[in-house]
Formats: C-alpha cells, structure tokens, sequence
C-alpha cells in the first residue's frame, strides 16, 4: 500500500504506486480517514446501541449501491474520454423500462436485462452524438436527461406491481454482529455493486481492455496511431457502461419497489460527484459511495427516529450539501482524464 | 446579409418541426391521433385573445429562464440551475409582497429586485466554487436545486416563518399585497414586457458593451481573457450571478403577476426548458422571446390537447428533447431534410473544466 | 513495374505524389527514394508540404495522385495502422505517448500479450528492457512516460517503431526539442540503426543536422520537390538556396546597442508550474533599455513560467519582478499598464480569440480604454479604424478587418499580435518563441519589428527555443536550466557550442568557461 503524493493525482498510475494482486492500488488517506472514524464510531455506537448502529450500517451499504453502480458508468465513460451527464437519465429509463418488464412478465431477471438494454440503448446514444455527430457532451447528456425524465413521465401509468426484489442474506456470514448486516445481508444488486468494484478495477488496470480503454480517453491520437480504433473503444465502452446504469436504475427498485416519476432525485448527478470524490478510480468510487451512503443511512435514521428537532426540509438537503463541499474540497487535486468532452477527429 | 440571416432561423425552426415530427410518432404509436393533438395545442394556445394571455403569461418565466441559461452560455458556462433560482426569486419577491406595505411604484420593482438579488446569490456561489475550487457547474448548480427547494418548502411549511395562517395544512405562503400585483394592461400581462426588456437589457450589454466583451471572451478563450487582463474568477461569479438574477426575476416576475403567492414546487422543468429556448435561440437574447413564446404556447395548449385526446401534458417535456437533440445536432438536420447550407459552428463548448480547474 | 535501381531495390519509392486540400496543393508530383541502412534528409521551411508527404507515405493521408512502392511492391495503405504492420515507424512532431503510462505500457499499445484477456506486464518489460539493449536506447520499462525527459519519451517513441518490426523510421523534426547534446546523442543513435539496415527519414530544417547526419537530402519548396543530392556535394549556402528559392542572408542588420537604464529586473524569482512544481527556483535577470536579452534554454526549463511571472499572468511564489519602478505582483493589466508589450508562447492558445474578428483581437487587451470604449460601452467605429490602420502598417494579409482569426495563417496571426502589442508605446518588451511555425517572410518581418522596438530604446526581452534566433538577435544571451538563469554571455564571443552545454545544466563542472560567463544582471553591462 502506498501514499498519495500532495501533487494532483494522475488518474491511471503515478509515482508511488505499487503493485499487488491487483495491479496497482492507490490509496487515498483522506477517504480512508473518513472511512476510518466512521467504523470507530460506529463500534462505539454498537456498543451503546447496537439495533440503530446495525439499521444505520445496512443502510449505508444499500444506499450506497446505486451510486456506486452509476459512478462506475460514468467511471467508464470518462476513461474512454466522454463525459456522461446524462446518467440521471440513464438511470430513470432503465427503472422505468425495468420495472415495465418485470411487472407485465413477473420476471425479475427479464426486468434487469429490460432496464440494462435501455441505459445501455441511452450509452450507445452518447457515443453517437460525442463520435459521428461531435456535439458537445454536456448538451447531448442533457438531452438524456430530459428525455428520460419527459418519456417515462409520459408512459407511466399507475397502479401496475412488480414482484418484489428478494434479500439474499449470504449463510453463516449474515449472523455476525454489525458486519453481518452491512455486508452480507442484501439484495442482489447490492452485492453486484461490490462485486462491479473489483471487476472494474482488474478490467482497468489488467486487462489490454483496460489500457486500451485508459489509452483511448487520455491520448487519443496515440492510440489511433497505432491501430487502436478509438471510436469503437467509445461505443463498446459507452454500451458497457449503460449497463451498469441500469443496474443502478434498477437498485432503486430494488428498495421502492415501484416506479415513480422522477424517483432518480439527482442520485445520477451525486453520482459524478462521487466519481470524481473517487478521483476515477473504481475503488476511490467504492469509498465516496460509502462516505455519501453514510451520510444518507444517518439523516434518514435521525429523521426518522426525529432525534432532534428540526425541520425533515434541513435534513432533506444534507446529500446535496455534502456533495457540493465534497467537490469543493475535491475538485482541485484532481485531474481527470486528459482527452475528454472534446471530439477526437481522425487527420 | 438576408441570406445569412434566413439560414440562421432555418435550422431551429426545421428543428422544432423535426421535433413535433417525432413527438407525433410517439403519440400516434401509444394510440392517439397526433393531428388532433397538435390541433387541441394549437387552438389551447393561440384559439382566443384569452388563449394568446394563456401563452404569453406561460412564455414569461420561459423568457427569463432562456435568457438565464443563454447568457450563462455567452461566457461558457452552463447554469442549469435555473429551477432553484427561480424558486429563491419566487419566495423573496412574495415575502416583499405580503410582508410590506409600500405604494405600487415602490412596491412591484422592490420585490422583483429582492427576487432576482436573492437569487443571483446561489448562482454567483455556483460561479465562485468553480472559479476558485473547480467545481463544475453542472454540478453544482443541479445540488443548489435541491437545496433551494427544500429551503423555499421549509420556509412557507407550518413550521416555517413564511406559512400562510389561512391556509390550515397547505404549504403556502400568504396572498400578497394587491400594491405588489402586476397589472395587465389590455389582457396582455406586464410581466411579459418586463421579460421583454429584460431580453433587449441582455442583447445590448453582450454585444455593446466592455463587461459583454468580457463575459465573450472569457466564454471564447479564458487563456486569452486572462492574458488580455481580464479576471476569470471576477466575469465568472458576475456571469453566474446576472444569470441567476434572470431566472430569479422570472421566478418573481411570476408570484407577482401570476401565482400572488409562494407555493413549493410550482414551475418545475424550468431549468430544462431554458435549456431548450437558449439553444433554439442559439443563445441570441432577441432570439430567445420568440423561442420562449413557442414553448409557452405547448404548455398553455397542452390542457385542451388532454381534454381532446388524452395526450398527457408531458409528452411536451419528450418534444423539447428531440427539439433540443435536433437544434444540437444540424448535422442530422442537414441529413433528414437533405439541406446544403455551410457550416453550423459549434457555438459551445461546456466540456472545459469538468472535473478540475 | 518493380523499379530497379543501380543499388538495389529501394526499400521505400515515392513517384508523383500529389495531395491536394482545399485551396492548396500540399504535395505536387514529389518524388522520394529511401534505401535500406540510408538516412535521407527531407529539408524544407514550414509549410513546404514535408509533413503531408511523410504523412501519405504513412498511410495517414491517401495520395490524390501518385504510387509508393515498398520495396518494390506497390503499397495502398489506408491508414497507419497498415503502413506499421508492413514495417513503417514514424516519430510525430507531438509525441504520440499516452502520458499516464508506463514505458512498457505505452511500447506494447496495440500490440499487447495476453493471456486469457489479461496483460502479460513481466513479458512486456523484458521484451522493451531487450529491445532497448539491443539498439542502445536505455529506457527503464517501468518509469512513467509524463515522468520522463523529452530526449527519453523520444526513446520511447522510437522503441514503439522498433517494436513494431519498424524497417523504414520516419522522424518528424525530431530535434525541435532536444538539447544540443540531446541532439548529438539522437544523431549517433540515428547512425547506430542505419548501420543495422534500417532506413531513415529524417525531417528537419536545420541545414547543420542535415549535413551532420544524412546520406541525401531531397528539398522540398512549396509542396515541389527541388532538388535530390547527395549530402557529400552540398553546402550550408546551396541547401539554403534551394530551401528558400534564394539566396538567404542567415545574419540580422542591427546597429550596436546603447543600453540605458534597467527597466526590468527579476531578482531571484521562484514560480510554480501547473503541476505545482516549483519550475522558476531563484532566477536572476536584468534588462536595459535599448538592448535585447535573449533566454536561451531547453523547453521546460521554466521559461514559460518566468515570462508568465513578469507579465503578471502567474503568481510569484517568491523573489521579486521589478518593472521600472514598481513591484510585479500578478494582475496583468497592471502590468500592461506600465508599458509592456507581451508576444505569448502559445499564440492560438493565450494571445488571440479564434473565433474574434481581427478587429477585436486588435484590441483585446486595449478593449476598455478610450477611443475603443467610453464609459463602459464600446466604440466600434475606432475599432475598426484602428484595426484598418494596424493591418496595413503590420502588412496582415486579410481580405478583411472583419475575417476571424482563427481562418489566417500562422504567419499572419503571429502579425497580428506583433501589430496589437507593438503598436503601444512600450517600456519592455516580452516576445516569447516569436517565429514559431512561422513562415520565413514574416520572420524576418518580426525580427526587424523586434530590433525597431529596441533601437527605439524598448527594453527587450526575447524567449527562444531556436539558438540561430537568440544568437542573430540578442545583445546579451542569458542561459536559463532548470529554473535558474546560470550564465550571462557575450553573443559576439561565446560559441553555440558553450551555450548548448549550459542549456544542458554543464555550466558547474566547467566553471570559468573560459572567462566569458559574465557575472549575473548588472555585470552583464560590462561584457562587450
């Protein structure tokens, strides 16, 4: 394990890393000393309470699946030089597609492919707008976004079901204390977010996918000129990435259920705060997530339990609070990737 | 010159022709005529001279949250906040409204001032953390969405020191003043011509003067602005915070003359639909009036289209994206109808500084 | 149709290649030969169509007109991928590295080993540490490529070519940015792999490499070729002539200086890079009225920074930049108040708004002071008066005061910030790579525009990359390395030899160099 230089980080590798079974891992001390006073102070709140601190616990992890899912996606896609503000939208077709499909079939397993295909359909659409058309990506996202969120207000229609998201409590693990319900207790898409973590992170730094992908959104030309196509990269690599937008539009559902209109409520957009929290970087990702997850699982015990009194509005804007200081803190230590938002055109 | 100025009007009205296109196939494929839609929209909005009312009240904050967003864009900066400083610039400019008591002349443009300030604060906060911190504005501007509405719900809810003591459960603030009331003069509502002034304020301070030239080259080229001794940091929080001041006048310009009072969550999309109106209007402040009367005249027909044909009202928000995608992408435009005309320049560039300084 | 020639089959043969873009012929009816184990010089000035030719010989561009055969056999790539797979490398002017990966990394792009999906890291490494022994270019497989020198990314970038089984290496003006040791080094490698049978096309416009190095040299002008001849036959003068089509006169007429009082003085000045590097650590420097101090220097070695500093662009960590009587500290209308004219490195980039009219970019950093502005709002009839006046007087050839910018040529944008900045009265005179891809009759325009400013008593500080500039111009020649300014010499008695060491940071174990090394800022007066 190493240290993090005070330099702005470079996003694919740095002097300083080091190398272990996963290639090389970087660790950031401040996320790390986040993570590192929240399990204190959860141990201690354990020991004084310890039904709250294992609801907070849990919560934090099932909040936390979704942004992580969608930070990924947008993770991908800046990688490969394309800015995706138009996850928000990514997220709400594939809720709204998924929940479709699962309802009128009563397959879950149908459902999740139905809500994967339409964020990646959304993906595909990004990577033609940025690749054949060169229209500035900031404006193609929000066209997803506006999209999404007008086409499935107009479709839905109330009163369908879907069957309900079962929890997948792992045998053995789920009984231990405080870690058993953070970890091993949930549903399925929260176990793909975690898994989603390391694959993407061996995908990116082990795989010729992934030094192709990191080659692509950093210097394109480079790449092109030695036989990389850059385009495909960014529509394979925009595909992929929609899937896993799908996914995390269906997380929601895994918790609600049911879909409602605008039921995103700016998690695609907490999400790119997340991704750059992470410093693009799978398991930087992991850690935001978890940071902003805790947040989240804490306002809404302490509202709920109405701890203290003041207004639920105050405890409504703590996500969005956090997120901005986040990036504040965040936003100038770290580079992103070094080709993306712009066009790359072959000579 | 006439033929420069016909290509620059051709390609967003093909755009918005391309976009009902699709918007009708959307209609006739979930079971509906699209004909009789776009007809119960049409007659909804310019039928009578109540109807034309109808539209030109809805284009008002449409106008204001184009300029908002057009102006943001002159200096490269994307404010798509438009929908919380709307709801600042609402609640303030209603406060002021039912709180004092002055005499109309005093009255009317003290709450829209106290609006449009208030509100010029959360975007001239949105361009200091990206001038000085890089933060994205995108970003940003999205969070204080949120915030701002859970702030102005807070503020008129029954716990909250603005609540309407009439209005038993009801989220709301007190009716205003009638002193504080926009007139309408001849059934065409003054708010309407403050928005117009508004637009003619904007097109002469972006092509006339030093701060335009500023806010244009900082947008074109901070390197260059920087170079030539202009301060990035001061022309983005300025260009933030006039921005904001727009959409938060309309936010004002509409408790007054519409609503008389604060109610949450009124007007949302705003800030998507300046989005479009800005683009259309391929960011020219005279351009953006008749951009914001063509929306507002989807919205004002859209309750007769319901009651024709059970189009729900937000098949509007899927036509402005195919508007907003086909003004965005004239390439395909060229492509659909077969059109040879030179080049559309890429207006803007949003991309620069996402994610870092 | 297999040519044939006296000396065998050519390895590359180039016949009538024409490449037209629109409005300009780039390539007309150019021929070129290349041997296995021959380094053929390809000379020209910017714009002569050298890159466009190698570029259709490397697949990047299609030939309108015209056949390349590879030896012997005629070749159609579409693209380079095609042209690298039949044993063509080529070094760009830019590199094309992907900064954040390592040596290895950025060797094997494209062409990696897996096994079973995966990157085979330890085989990559051994194969790029092998390559690199076995042609003398040490790099270490492992370093991070944005971590790395300019002469060792160029290593990198040959290795790639080798990797790839490269029997043909292109290098596109690959000493632009090395030092002169630098350059001796890659000249000598260049040798090493065309005594191993790999033939050379080396790129440049620097007469001096040319006959250094390459056994022919084919001349390009204006997209023609000129001329074929054997480097043993020619002479500094006669490719000079056929380059430009005349004779040229190398040497700048300047009248002896009359230095006046110090207007700028920087006084162990230290500024941060924009990776926060302190990459301007304690420079000293003065500039007189009436002279020009040249800063000659290996790119990176601060000069961007120092001359952002001066102009107030960027913020000064530490020491001091004084200009006339007041203290530099940021804010550069300031410092554009006190009198100084700034030429910026990166002219598209810091110096004009592309998309601007000229007019506008004539008075971008005058924008807000009357007769261009009254109260706040702008005056465009003496903009437009002034930009008619500039243009002809800075000879920009433009159909029109109302042309964007970005649409003339580099030689003429240059003009148009030399007009802009020039015109003012000024007290100093910051020009920072003036002549960059530029072409030769507009450097030569600059060069008398910079001596006129300084024969007007401007004090005149010029920044170059190319050593024929500083020495042709310069009354004083300051040597900056590594953020220091580390000698301070005499033009008339010092040796592009002895400036070159210096820029390579040799000036500590050569102390007294010979005595020439005048002492730093006010000394330097004395040195004549």
């Amino acid at each position: 394990m190493t240290t993090t230089s005070p330099a702005p980080t470079s996003p694919a590798s740095a002097p300083g890393s080091a190398r272990s079974l996963l290639g090389r891992v970087r660790v950031d001390y401040r996320i790390l000393a986040g993570l590192a006073v929240i399990a204190v102070a959860m141990i201690i709140a354990y020991q004084w309470d310890s039904q709250q601190t294992t609801a907070v616990a849990a919560r934090t992890i099932r909040e936390a699946a979704p942004l992580i899912l969608a930070a990924l996606c947008g993770l991908i896609g800046e990688r490969s030089g394309i800015i995706n503000i138009g996850i928000e939208g990514q997220m709400l077709l594939a809720a709204f597609v998924g929940f479709m499909v699962a309802s009128s079939s009563g397959n879950l397993i149908l459902g999740v492919m139905g809500g994967m295909a339409a964020a990646s359909v959304a993906g595909l659409f990004l990577a033609w707008t940025a690749v054949a058309l060169k229209m500035d990506q900031i404006i193609a996202g929000t066209i997803i976004n506006i999209f999404g969120l007008g086409v499935t207000s107009f479709l839905y229609v109330q009163g369908r079901t879907m069957p309900s998201v079962p929890n997948w409590p792992i045998p053995g693990l789920d009984e231990l204390p405080l870690i058993g319900s953070m970890l091993f207790s949930h549903g399925p898409l929260t176990y793909a977010a975690l898994v989603a973590v390391v694959v993407v992170h061996v995908a990116l730094f082990q795989t010729r996918w992934g030094l192709r992908t990191r080659a692509v959104g950093e210097h394109p030309s480079a790449a092109d000129t030695v036989g990389v196509r850059v385009y495909f990269v960014r529509y394979r690599n925009l595909a992929i990435a929609g899937m896993l937008a799908g996914l995390a539009g269906f997380a929601l559902l895994q918790s609600a259920s049911v879909f409602n209109r605008g039921m995103t409520n700016g998690k695609g957009f907490i999400a790119l705060a997340v991704m750059i929290f992470g410093r693009y970087r799978p398991f930087g990702v992991l850690s935001a997530a978890v940071l902003f997850g805790f947040f989240n699982a804490l306002q809404a015990q302490l509202q709920f339990r109405q701890a203290f009194d003041i207004p639920p509005q105050f405890f409504g804007m703590i996500p969005f609070v956090f997120t901005i200081a986040v990036l504040a803190i965040a936003g100038l230590r770290t580079r992103p990737p070094a080709a993306i938002g712009q066009p790359y055109e072959k000579e | 010159m006439e033929r420069l100025a016909w290509r620059q009007v051709l390609l967003p009205v093909l755009a918005v022709v391309l976009g009902l296109v699709s918007g009708g196939l959307l209609i006739f494929v979930s079971g509906d005529n699209p004909l009789t839609a776009y007809g119960g929209m049409l007659e909804g909005a310019f039928g009578d001279t109540d109807a034309v009312g109808r539209t030109l009240e809805k284009a008002t904050p449409l106008v204001m949250g184009g300029l908002a967003v057009a102006f943001a864009f002159k200096a490269g900066l994307f404010n798509i906040g438009g929908q919380g400083q709307l709801l600042l610039g609402a609640s303030f400019s209603a406060w002021v409204g039912f709180r004092f008591g002055l005499p109309a002349p005093i009255h009317i443009p003290l709450a829209l001032l106290v609006g449009g300030i208030v509100a010029s604060g959360l975007g001239a906060l949105a361009g200091l953390l990206k001038a000085t911190r890089g933060t994205h504005e995108v970003i940003s501007t999205i969070m204080l969405n949120f915030v701002a509405a859970n702030l102005t719900d807070w503020l008129v809810s029954r716990d909250g020191p603005w609540n309407d003591p009439d209005g038993g459960a009801l989220a709301r603030s007190p009716l205003i003043q009638d002193s504080a009331v926009l007139p309408k003069v001849g059934g065409l509502p003054t708010g309407f011509l403050v928005a117009v002034a508004a637009a003619v304020v904007i097109w002469w301070l972006v092509s006339r003067s030093t701060l335009g030239f500023e806010v244009l080259t900082v947008g074109a080229n901070p390197k260059a602005a920087t170079y030539a001794g202009i301060s990035v940091t001061r022309i983005t929080v300025l260009a933030m915070g006039i921005s904001a001041f727009l959409a938060g006048l309309g936010g004002a310009i509409q408790t007054l003359g519409v609503n008389e009072r604060f109610e949450p969550g009124f007007n949302t999309g705003l800030g998507f639909d300046g989005i479009t109106i800005a683009l259309l209007a391929r960011t020219n402040a005279l351009a953006v009036i008749p951009a914001a009367v063509l929306i507002g005249a989807m919205d004002a027909g859209s309750t007769l289209m319901q009651a024709r044909t059970d189009v729900a009202p937000e098949i509007i928000s899927v036509i402005q994206a195919f508007v907003l995608f086909f003004v965005a992408a004239p390439s395909v435009v060229r492509w659909i109808v077969r059109l040879r005309t030179g080049d559309d320049d890429r207006a803007i560039d949003l991309g620069a500084g996402w994610g870092a300084a | 149709m297999t040519p044939t020639e006296s000396s065998g089959t050519p390895l590359i043969e180039a016949r009538g290649l024409t490449k037209r873009f629109p409005g300009v012929v780039a390539n007309d009816r150019v021929d070129l030969v290349v041997h296995p184990g021959e380094i053929l010089g390809l000379l020209g000035e910017n714009g002569a169509g050298k890159s466009t030719l190698v570029k259709m010989i490397f697949g990047i561009y299609q030939p309108d007109e015209g056949q390349i055969f590879l030896r012997g056999e005629e070749m159609t790539a579409d693209g380079p991928g095609q042209a690298i797979a039949r044993g063509i490398g080529m070094v760009h002017q830019h590199f094309q590295l992907v900064p954040p990966l390592t040596v290895a990394e950025n060797i094997v792009l494209g062409a990696e080993t897996t096994r079973g999906g995966f990157l085979n890291r330890r085989a990559a490494e051994d194969e790029v540490r092998e390559l690199s022994q076995r042609f003398g270019l040490i790099v270490e497989p492992s370093d991070v490529v944005e971590d790395l020198p300019v002469g060792i990314q160029q290593r990198v970038e040959i290795l790639k070519a080798l990797y790839r089984g490269a029997e043909l290496l292109i290098l596109d003006e690959p000493t632009a940015v090395l030092t002169p040791q630098e350059t001796d080094e890659l000249l000598g490698i260049m040798r090493d792999l065309a005594s191993s049978g790999v033939g050379i096309i080396f790129i440049t416009h620097k007469l001096r490499e040319v006959l250094a190095v390459t056994d022919r040299v084919t001349v390009l002008r204006r997209g023609k070729s000129v001329g074929s001849v054997d480097t043993a036959d020619a002479t500094t003068e006669s490719l000079a002539e056929l380059m430009v089509g005349r004779s040229v006169v190398l040497q700048v007429e300047k009248s002896a200086r009359e230095p006046g009082e110090v207007v700028l003085a920087v006084d162990g000045l230290q500024v941060r890079d924009d990776r926060r590097q302190m990459s301007v650590d304690g420079a000293t420097l003065q500039v007189r009225s009436g002279e020009i101090v040249g800063v000659a220097g290996v790119e990176g070695n601060g000069q961007r920074e120092l001359v952002e500093a001066i102009t107030g662009i960027r913020s000064i960590v530490g020491g001091s930049v004084t200009i006339g009587d007041h203290r530099v500290a940021g804010h550069p209308r300031r410092v554009r108040d006190l009198g100084v004219a700034y030429i910026p490195e990166d002219r598209e980039r810091d110096g004009l708004v592309g998309n601007y009219s000229i007019a506008d970019n004539m008075v971008l950093t005058d924008y807000h002071r009357p007769p261009f502005a009254n109260t706040g709002i702008r005056r465009f009839d003496a903009v437009d008066a002034n930009a008619t006046e500039l243009v002809e007087r800075f000879d920009v050839r433009t159909p029109s005061i109302e042309t964007t910018v970005g649409s003339l040529s580099g030689g003429n944008k240059q003009k148009v910030i030399v007009a802009r900045e020039l015109s003012h009265d000024n007290k100093l005179v910051v020009a920072s790579q003036p002549t960059r891809g530029v072409d030769v009759g507009s450097i030569e325009f600059i060069h008398e525009q910079l001596i006129a400013s300084r024969d007007e008593g401007d004090a005149v500080l010029l920044v170059s990359a190319e050593l024929d500039e500083i020495f042709s111009l310069s009354d004083r020649i300051a040597v900056i390395y590594e953020g220091e300014i580390v000698a301070m010499l005499d033009p008339e008695t010092t040796t592009r030899e002895e400036v070159g060491l210096l820029m390579a940071g040799g000036g500590e174990s050569d102390g007294e160099s010979n005595g020439q090394v005048a002492g730093l800022g006010a000394d330097g007066a004395a040195v004549d």
